[in-house]
């Protein structure tokens, strides 16, 4: 297991469209992407689960991903943290 | 860990309940302490000056019979016991029956930084409104990816791989006119040790669902407020799978299956899924039959009795034949 703790840094938070890029990201690989806030656990690879995150701007987001090609999709995922979803 | 702020227990709005009608009438500048147990205290032994196991971090709720004695103390001049109980860390002192305490002990409180809150409910209502409150506010809470829906009245949560068809089964479901509480994370609290109720995680976010290929919809828009209910006790969780034609699936019923989420035992069926099965009336099956079981009747179990009835009698029928012939 890979895990990572990002911080979200673009100023609107996950909202639905990185939501919906992680999700995107996350369902090209094999491996179980978990993310969590707090005592909050959700599965990174459906959307109303990220959203319900409720990741706003600087909030530190631990992600796990588990499974044969962990460590690409880790790697995958981190980039689309630093990139700001491209915002 | 969860904590309450007396502020919040001020604020609260309880539904379908009476509400705890609480006012502040002294110590505002701790209006911020932390409720950190569903415990409540009446502190009658410390008022009479025995400090030994005083549940010093809970709610003290001072009742009729604490009001009296505070009179009495007041009367003679004797602060003592309770300057010494708010020297505790009190998160609030309530008073019942609209009571209300003398300059000296208003004094004492905002020396201490204690807020002093007031209802006008009895002391056995308030307890049982708070006791209540507490243990909601209190319950062991955790995060399960999965769908939860009310079949025929029975809490279903559905869980399952992404993909598998959760969401879809669920949609399914409303649309034959059953209910959706939460869709992909539903928050389970264990509510006294006794069930579990499921509700949505954010009340903003609950009735939305996400459906590859058309995006996220609103469910209480689409179908109506009929379609979507707030919270449910999870009475049966349906494991949605694909097919493995290596694994063997149960297919008497027998026996009954379990899992246990935060301590309590809730019944599980394991549904493989592959094109041509429909998955939405298995699950509309499985309720009505754990509905059945709830009223004692267990289809599986019942069958196989009358199998083996069967059998007696027909053993019991050769035996005369057998006679008939030999004689």
């Amino acid at each position: 297991m890979v895990s990572k703790e990002l911080v979200v840094s673009n100023r609107a938070g996950i909202h639905a469209r990185p939501a919906a890029m992680i999700v995107k990201v996350a369902n090209k690989f094999k491996s179980n992407l978990f993310m969590e806030k707090e005592d909050m656990k959700i599965n990174g690879k459906s959307i109303m689960g990220v959203i319900t995150l409720g990741a706003g701007y600087k909030s530190k987001i631990l992600i796990s991903c588990e499974g044969e090609d962990e460590q690409d999709m880790a790697s995958a995922i981190e980039k689309l943290f630093n990139n700001r979803f491209e915002e | 860990m969860t904590t309450c702020s007396i502020l919040e227990l001020l604020d609260i709005d309880l539904k379908e309940q009476n509400k705890l009608q609480l006012s502040c009438i002294a110590g505002r500048g701790g209006l911020s302490n932390k409720i950190t147990s569903s415990k409540i205290s009446r502190p009658g032994l410390p008022l009479s000056g025995y400090f030994e196991a005083f549940a010093g971090t809970a709610v003290q709720v001072f009742g009729h019979g604490e009001q009296r004695y505070i009179d009495m103390l007041a009367k003679n001049g004797d602060f003592k016991n309770i300057a010494k109980l708010f020297s505790y860390d009190v998160p609030c002192c309530i008073f019942t029956h609209s009571y209300k305490p003398c300059d000296k002990i208003i004094e004492i409180a905002e020396n201490s930084g204690t807020p002093i809150l007031q209802t006008p409910l009895m002391s056995s209502d308030f307890s049982r409104h708070l006791y209540q409150l507490l243990d909601e506010i209190f319950a062991p809470t955790k995060t399960i990816h999965g769908v939860l829906v009310e079949v025929y009245g029975i809490g279903v949560l559905i869980t399952g791989d992404s993909g598998v068809g959760k969401s879809e089964t669920a949609l399914e479901l409303i649309e034959r006119g059953h209910r959706l509480i939460s869709d992909d994370t539903v928050k389970i609290r264990n509510l006294g040790s006794t069930y579990l109720i499921g509700s949505g995680e954010n009340p903003i976010l609950a009735h939305h669902m996400e459906i590859r290929g058309i995006g996220i919809i609103n469910l209480a828009n689409i179908f109506g407020v009929g379609a979507i209910r707030e919270k449910k006790q999870i009475q049966l969780m349906v494991h949605l799978e694909e097919w493995d034609s290596t694994k063997s699936y149960d297919r008497v019923g027998e026996d009954t299956m379990t899992e246990t989420l935060l301590g309590i035992q809730v019944a599980k069926l394991i549904i493989p899924v592959k094109p041509g099965r429909n998955i939405p009336i298995i699950i509309e099956t499985a309720a009505r039959n754990e509905r059945l079981k709830q009223l004692g009747y267990y289809s599986a179990k019942e069958f196989d009795q009358n199998v083996l009835k069967w059998f007696e009698s027909e053993a019991a029928r050769k035996m005369y034949y057998i006679n008939e012939e030999n004689t």
